[in-house]
């Protein structure tokens, strides 16, 4: 039997944390911020069906980056803790602050034992008004922290984090904080000039805090488009869904006849 | 991927919430807490005391969708437990869940259900079928089967809009969770004989929902009129049935106000007094 060298916890936390840094940090940026009716999330994401960002429960949204597979699968449980709790108790005893707990102790746990898990992870919930919006952040090895109005992570968080704490300011509409968060993500890193990125390339989902209910809709099509061109009117998601029958996940505007529902 | 030596760190997730590649949380649940299943832990032996039971409801087809009514009476025994007591709920957005039979179990059984179908709808991005919402409740309700031999039978009557097929549909269950799909209409609970022979009499192929709403409370209140435990619509303290439409359009409830419309035009061309 081999011994293995000793190697101190700093040095083996040191590569978990650069080991997990490094890979996070490839992949493409996500921004969660803050806007007067809700919270907004916005990453580029060329896939329809591969999602960063997702419901979890009726007021509270997910968003991650870095390994498919790993952030999928804490998504699920995610989702698994916030129903076995809102069964056991009530729905208005499920918290995000709860929700991260349990991601903090998951991340922590798995970086001190084994190969830590390449993700990050945003926790939101809307609440009745601005002021009481929660937003965690939580990194690989379970660090958690409450953020106020905006998060960026994935590749160039900082510089991006750095941007938004210029730009943000409470109070934003959807199509402020959507366009400025559609500026900063497609800034070039190395200087260079930017990217324009289409409503095509994005992934963009609200914590709609009007709604009664599960506030969490992805936005798409010509909604999406209306809401990131500057010189359209539209400044908000509607706070009904679309008339067209099957799953109301995604308000895309394209609606054309009638009225909007009125109950939703 | 998680040690299973991490289980002690407290707080996070057991590994049952990390295990991949299941959508149900029926499963989820009789896996990690099967206490919390309505019927999951066996009853002690005796005899059962009195407890509240739902009665009587309904289901139609009509032209949109399909209608479900309930009337709003728990009896315990002889006596009346409750009289607002709501016997319809929305399983999702194009479902309805109707339920007669021991209440307690049955209002567990409907709110897991809801869960259930949301999670799916969660976890997948997709609304399951209705035949698989169909199932799914056919698989509870046989979980249900220890306690439905001891007295607590629920007996749920399911209906929704099929987005595949663009038409409503009904669905009975025995309490071994057989599953029997219903053409034109049906009922469940004690006064279920006397609404069907209503509904037998007044449904016609493509009634507009106006139509279907009526036969629906009239049925209700013909088991109403025979049926202690079925109670009818009660003017003095404005209490009405909930009734319910489901349709391309989604769930929607009747307001009382449509509902005393519509029974004060059945009381004047009834002839009930």
């Amino acid at each position: 039997m081999t011994m293995p060298f000793y190697v101190s916890p700093e040095q083996r936390y040191k590569e978990n944390a650069d080991y997990a840094r490094r890979n996070i940090a490839r992949g493409r940026p996500a921004v969660v911020l803050g806007y007067d009716g809700g919270i907004a999330f916005i990453t580029e994401n060329p896939s329809r069906s591969l999602h960063k960002v997702s419901e979890i429960y009726d007021r509270i949204g997910y968003a991650a980056v870095g390994k498919y597979n790993e952030f999928e699968n804490l998504r699920v449980a995610g989702i698994r803790y916030a129903d076995l709790r809102g069964y056991s108790n009530d729905r208005s005893d499920v918290t995000a602050r709860g929700l991260a707990n349990a991601y903090a102790q998951t991340l922590g746990a798995v970086f001190t034992e084994s190969k830590p898990l390449e993700v990050e992870l945003v926790v939101a919930e809307v609440g009745t008004t601005p002021d009481d919006d929660q937003l965690f952040r939580l990194s690989y090895d379970g660090s958690v922290s409450e953020q106020g109005g905006y998060v960026a992570m994935g590749g160039q968080a900082d510089q991006l984090t750095t941007a938004l704490a210029e730009r943000w300011r409470p109070g934003l509409t959807l199509s402020e904080a959507l366009t400025l968060a559609v500026d900063i993500l497609g800034r070039d890193p190395g200087g260079g000039a930017a990217r324009e990125l289409t409503p095509a390339q994005l992934e963009v989902a609200v914590l709609d805090r009007l709604r009664p209910r599960r506030a969490f809709r992805r936005l798409a099509g010509p909604l999406l488009e209306r809401l990131l061109r500057p010189d359209d009117p539209t400044t908000d998601v509607p706070h009904t869904d679309e008339r067209r029958p099957g799953l109301h996940d995604t308000l895309t505007g394209d609606e054309g006849e009638g009225p909007e529902n009125p109950e939703g | 991927m998680i040690h299973e030596r991490g289980t002690s760190v407290p707080g996070r997730f057991p590994a049952p919430f990390l295990a991949p590649g299941m959508s149900s949380f029926t499963e989820f649940l009789t896996g990690y807490a099967p206490h919390l299943m309505p019927g999951g832990h066996p009853l002690p032996g005796g005899i059962l005391p009195e407890m509240p039971h739902a009665t009587t409801i309904v289901a139609l087809g009509y032209a949109d969708g399909v209608v479900m009514a309930g009337d709003r009476r728990a009896t315990m025994g002889n006596l009346i437990a409750h009289r607002e007591m709501e016997k319809i709920f929305p399983a999702d957005e194009y479902s309805a869940i109707g339920i007669a039979g021991s209440a307690g179990v049955a209002i567990e059984l409907v709110r897991l259900f809801q869960v259930e179908l949301e999670h799916y709808e969660k976890i997948e991005g997709a609304l399951l079928s209705l035949d698989g919402k169909a199932n799914r409740l056919s698989t509870m309700i046989r979980g249900n089967l220890g306690l439905a031999m001891q007295g607590l039978a629920v007996v749920p009557l399911f209906a929704g809009y099929d987005l595949a097929r663009g038409a409503g549909r009904i669905f009975s269950y025995d309490v071994t969770g057989g599953r029997y799909e219903e053409k034109d209409y049906h009922s469940v609970g004690s006064g279920s004989l006397f609404a069907r022979g209503s509904l037998k009499k007044r449904w016609r192929a493509g009634l507009d929902s106006a139509g279907a709403v009526a036969a629906a409370v009239e049925a209700l209140y013909d088991a109403a009129d025979e049926d202690s435990a079925t109670g009818g619509p009660d003017t003095v303290r404005k209490i009405y049935p909930i009734v319910a439409t489901v349709s391309a359009e989604g769930y929607r409830r009747v307001d009382d106000d449509d509902l005393s419309a519509v029974v004060a035009t059945l009381d004047e061309e009834g002839g009930r007094r």
